[in-house]
């Protein structure tokens, strides 16, 4: 519970060290927000004016704290382009990105952990040198080509779905999951390699233990020996590893959108970042950084969870 | 078999990485047609003798493009490396050997970037700095530093209570010169290993930019960008995705198994 608290409170420091940085960094460099939005052809007075009206002539700490509460309250600004909140444009994007990365990640575990404990129990057998062959070669797939490579093969060679045909998940919700089934599999696949290998080595690693041959010699079969007593520990590895490859899915997301043409957080983010779009990008960027930590912090409180010397050495 | 399999691993690697680079350099010095050079009798022309890998929507060359694409993708990686591994180093080493209330300070603000996915980060100096070659070097060159400094620090800060340090203390070595002659030496093993990896990610990160149009801008081929432009003409064309992401695969291919020979 110590444990737990201590976490949360370090990712509510990180969470401010994130925000302060972006909002500092978008301030330096993006220029007057008056300007930008009234154009350069506008009179001192108005200019003067909207910046009264935006606070823009307060301290940037000021600034950084009005904005911080906003943002918890869900006011994350006008867009400069559009002229409509930044909530409005976003938040019902951010389901379809969130549920692409929960669907990636539920499939980069069902195809990593049963392939990672066949190839360690047959290891050096025919069927673990292919899979570990095919297994490097997808590792080095970058996600967009394997998004790629799936359109070519279920779009077009089984023709099971149509590259582009997105549905909306308000109007099928049915036919929504099916179409980012295709996109999460493109982000799960070269994870899921990385994640394979290691629980493979992970699991290498205890035959010898002592550990390991006691529970033979007390009559457990393989699977038993592997099931109720490796893989609590061969695991641990692997629970850092997809806790990091959580991070990496939610932030591959924004490039395989565009391979499937889907219209989640990143698709605005792009846009917005060759608009010049600042309060956008800044509320997107604050929303993925936050998705990510609390990730991050689940991920240390469940290791702790399984792993009880974690949270012991802690005290 | 350990070891067989640690040779075989890195015969492997070293012969990718080998056809790699002599795919791209003779492709630079053998008379092919220009990258960019545009004709529309071409179009579409699929892969022969005379135009191995086929042309693309506006008739290049996409032999030459690959080649020229690879070429940028490689050096934007060595590039982004070698700032990482640089101020990587040298934050790492001070952080790891004086340690005290600025490595403290430091590492968390080294955390709080770790935790964030270094292509987020990527993207979010592009925002402030435009989209462009230079840019993606840097961009990328700064989300990879704090996981070298943090590779980094850690070796120092195993190796400064080691009885070589102390020695070379007592014989009055200055700071400086125990970081820099005596414990970085020692470091490089877990560091070339680590360098590696990071280029093999810069790789990646690069690709992943062009692809999203904020790399290298065109009509300067990458691969990125040639996968995001070959997307659209996928069913007409699949010869113009398929051989600009093969090449990104070998690259990643040979220097990931390089690395995996390297490991313990």
């Amino acid at each position: 519970m110590r444990y737990a608290l201590k976490k949360i409170v370090t990712m509510m420091i990180t969470v401010i060290v994130v925000t302060l940085f972006v909002y500092i960094a978008f301030n330096l460099i993006s220029g007057d927000p008056a300007i930008s939005m009234l154009g350069t052809n506008a009179t001192p007075e108005r200019l003067n004016a909207l910046r009264e009206e935006l606070h823009l002539n307060d301290p940037v700490i000021v600034r950084y704290f009005r904005w911080l509460i906003a943002l918890f309250k869900g006011d994350m600004g006008v867009s400069y382009s559009y002229r409509i909140d930044v909530s409005t444009m976003i938040f019902d994007k951010i389901p379809v990105t969130a549920t692409m990365a929960a669907m990636s990640f539920i499939l980069m575990i069902v195809i990593s952990i049963p392939l990672g404990i066949h190839t360690s129990k047959y290891q050096g057998g025919v069927l673990d040198r292919i899979i570990m062959i095919l297994n490097q070669i997808i590792m080095s797939i970058p996600p967009f080509f394997s998004g790629i490579l799936i359109t070519l093969i279920f779009g077009r060679i089984l023709k099971i779905f149509t590259p582009g045909g997105y549905v909306s998940y308000s109007n099928d919700f049915g036919g929504f999951l099916w179409y980012m089934f295709f996109p999460s599999l493109a982000i799960a696949l070269p994870k899921a390699t990385m994640a394979v290998k290691l629980l493979r080595g992970s699991l290498i690693s205890e035959y010898n233990m002592d550990y390991v041959r006691t529970a033979y010699s007390k009559g457990n079969t393989t699977n038993g020996v592997i099931y109720n007593h490796m893989l609590k520990n061969a695991i641990l590895p692997v629970i850092t590893f997809l806790g990091m490859a959580l991070t990496d899915i939610i932030a591959g997301s924004i490039i395989v959108e565009q391979v499937f043409g889907i219209p989640g957080l990143g698709r605005i983010l792009l846009t917005s970042i060759s608009n010049r779009d600042y309060p956008v990008v800044m509320a997107i960027i604050v929303i993925i950084s936050f998705m990510v930590l609390v990730v991050n912090m689940l991920v240390d409180i469940i290791y702790s969870l399984i792993d009880p010397r974690i949270s012991f050495e802690d005290k | 078999m350990k070891t067989n399999k640690k040779n075989f691993n890195f015969i492997l690697g070293i012969g990718i990485i080998i056809f790699m680079v002599l795919f791209v350099f003779l492709g630079r010095i053998l008379p092919l047609r220009d990258a960019n050079a545009i004709d529309a009798t071409l179009k579409f022309a699929p892969p022969s003798l005379k135009h191995p890998f086929g042309c693309d929507n506006f008739g290049r060359e996409i032999l030459s493009r690959v080649i020229q694409g690879s070429f940028s993708t490689f050096c934007i990686a060595l590039g982004t490396v070698f700032i990482g591994t640089f101020f990587g180093i040298i934050i790492g080493a001070l952080t790891g050997y004086f340690g005290g209330l600025v490595d403290e300070i430091l590492m968390r603000i080294n955390d709080a970037i770790f935790a964030f996915p270094s292509i987020l980060l990527a993207l979010l100096f592009i925002s402030l700095l435009g989209p462009g070659t230079y840019q993606v070097v840097i961009a990328l060159g700064i989300a990879f530093i704090p996981s070298f400094a943090r590779i980094v620090r850690g070796e120092f800060l195993k190796n400064r209570n080691m009885d070589y340090v102390k020695c070379a203390k007592l014989l009055g070595a200055s700071d400086l010169r125990i970081m820099v002659i005596h414990i970085l030496p020692n470091t490089l093993k877990v560091l070339l290993n680590s360098v590696l990896i990071g280029f093999n990610n810069a790789v990646l990160a690069e690709a992943s930019m062009s692809f999203l149009g904020i790399g290298v801008q065109p009509p300067d081929p990458s691969l990125g960008r040639m996968l995001s432009e070959a997307q659209g003409f996928l069913f007409k064309a699949p010869n113009y995705a398929l051989f600009p992401g093969l090449a990104i695969i070998l690259m990643v291919l040979g220097f990931g198994l390089l690395s995996d020979s390297f490991e313990k």
